[in-house]
């Protein structure tokens, strides 16, 4: 393999993803606050419905919730499904959509012009999210060191997760 | 500075994290210079023995890189190994590419046990970007988490797990930082996060263009984050005209302004004249408010090295390398005498 190879579209990369706009996700980006505000909105009442999650069992409503997920967040944030979510600290731009999945900043290989090292054509999911944490109520959030992922979350529900965790502390 | 305290073996000195000469002589206020060792495609020491002898007498420290660019070398801990055996004194490149969290804190426990002083934590390149295209790349760890696993080490002795360690890795930690890469905005913040994961020094990306150097300095200093953690700049010779295009194109994070192509096409001896230039931008860091030290990286030319650290006088006189008893050959000797003693 030339080595030239590595800077021609992402098509053709050698990691092999395809070519693609990121409309969506960039639209999320853009609208980072209104969507902070209906995450808090939407955990207050997943939150609320603690007692139904407790009733049907948290093991049991994992199934169900980890599709719809997928669905919403996957549309939305191209969501990976890494169960350990941080788009609240990260400017709703998700970090697994980096190729090298870092969920603490951009590496040193941005190119000038902000798209991605390792795929050309896509934006620095990192500059993504300096542009939506900075229009963010908590952006500042973005300053908070990460801890390592969880591999074992994945596939997980971090919904129903967090609802667990906020439920606990509630109680105590 | 006596010759002896340099040949004594270093005590660890109260408020530092390691017993190594690079730290003592960034603590100390002097203005510290490392290199980068390339590595070799070999596996014959006496390559990593040459190409570490010719730094001998101008760096504080040299840095083992771990697969940089992606390719495939001599291992970062392997030369560690050997460079520590003679006494010299690595910076340890970590880089979160190639292995995942148990193989990292592994290594980082037996570089330390060997004698590193020193380890660098770093993202790493893509594996698109080197002659390994198809390897799975490993990122279990990112820079900033490999930086708070190894504090957490060695500041509360334990893995990551919690699991106990007995005996600690007692090593100065640092940081890569590109100032010369987009989001411009964002590249202060980043270095203030790296420091509040455990960074204790920072090796820049390679530094062409000085006023934008200056503008991130200038924030750096708003910042106080110069006195947080000590910043050396990279800085290293460009070839010719036409390497300095092939780098730019080529190789992610690096940005050379387009007067410094112009200037390396207008000379005659482009090859002097990319000397020329990096002795001319380490005298410029050598001024500049908040930079500690500079990191040399003449890739493909680590023989003028220590030319070029002579011609710009960043040393100011000062005679950094000597080789240190490595503490490893004690504890060696001893227990092989031990040994010895009880076979008899």
């Amino acid at each position: 393999m030339s080595k030239n190879a590595v800077y021609e579209p992402a098509g053709k990369s050698p990691v092999g993803r395809r070519a693609r706009s990121y409309t969506i996700r960039r639209w999320s980006v853009r609208h980072a606050r209104g969507l902070e505000w209906f995450y808090d909105f939407f955990a207050d009442i997943l939150l609320n419905l603690h007692p139904l999650w407790k009733m049907i069992g948290y093991e049991r409503a994992e199934a169900p919730v980890v599709i719809l997920e997928r669905a919403v967040k996957g549309f939305l944030f191209d969501c990976r499904m890494c169960g350990q979510c941080v788009l609240s600290s990260t400017g709703m731009s998700c970090p697994m959509n980096c190729p090298k999945t870092l969920r603490n900043g951009p590496c040193g290989g941005v190119r000038e012009n902000g798209n991605c090292e390792v795929e050309p054509d896509m934006p620095c999911v990192w500059i993504e999210a300096w542009k939506g944490s900075v229009m963010m109520k908590n952006g500042a959030r973005i300053e908070n060191v990460q801890v390592p992922h969880d591999q074992s979350l994945r596939n997980t529900s971090s919904w129903l997760r967090a609802t667990a965790e906020r439920a606990r502390e509630r109680q105590q | 500075m006596s010759d002896t305290e340099y040949h004594d073996l270093l005590e660890q000195l109260p408020g530092h994290s390691s017993r190594g000469r690079l730290e003592r002589i960034l603590r100390r206020g002097d203005f510290a210079v490392t290199a980068e060792l390339n590595p070799p495609d070999s596996a014959d020491p006496n390559e990593v023995y040459e190409r570490a002898g010719i730094f001998d007498g101008w760096v504080d420290g040299i840095n083992a890189t771990d697969g940089s660019g992606a390719n495939c070398h001599m291992s970062s801990v392997s030369i560690c190994a050997l460079l520590t055996r003679v006494g010299y004194a690595p910076v340890m490149q970590i880089s979160c590419r190639d292995q995942n969290r148990i193989a990292i804190q592994g290594h980082v426990l037996g570089a330390a046990a060997m004698g590193v002083y020193n380890i660098l934590c770093l993202t790493g390149d893509g594996v698109q970007a080197g002659d390994h295209p198809g390897a799975k790349p490993v990122f279990d760890l990112d820079s900033l988490s490999l930086l708070a696993t190894i504090k957490q080490m060695r500041d509360e002795n334990c893995f990551l797990s919690g699991r106990i360690i007995t005996e600690p890795p007692r090593v100065f930690l640092g940081a890569a930082a590109n100032p010369f890469a987009p989001p411009h905005d964002f590249r202060v913040t980043r270095l203030a996060k790296k420091i509040k994961a455990g960074a204790q020094f920072v090796q820049t990306q390679y530094c062409f263009d000085v006023p934008m150097l200056e503008n991130y300095m200038n924030q750096v200093r708003d910042q106080g984050l110069d006195k947080e953690c000590f910043i050396l700049v990279g800085a290293g010779p460009l070839a010719s005209a036409k390497t300095a295009r092939w780098i730019r194109t080529n190789v992610p994070g690096i940005h050379i302004p387009d007067s410094v192509i112009k200037r390396l096409e207008g000379a005659a001896d482009q090859k002097r004249e990319g000397r020329n230039l990096c002795v001319e931008i380490l005298q410029q860091l050598r001024e500049m408010k908040g930079v500690s030290g500079v990191h040399v990286m003449a890739y493909r030319q680590e023989e003028w090295v220590a030319e070029i650290v002579e011609r710009s006088g960043v040393l100011k006189g000062r005679k950094p390398w000597c080789k240190e008893i490595n503490p490893g050959d004690y504890a060696a000797a001893e227990a092989m005498d031990a040994l010895m003693h009880e076979s008899s």
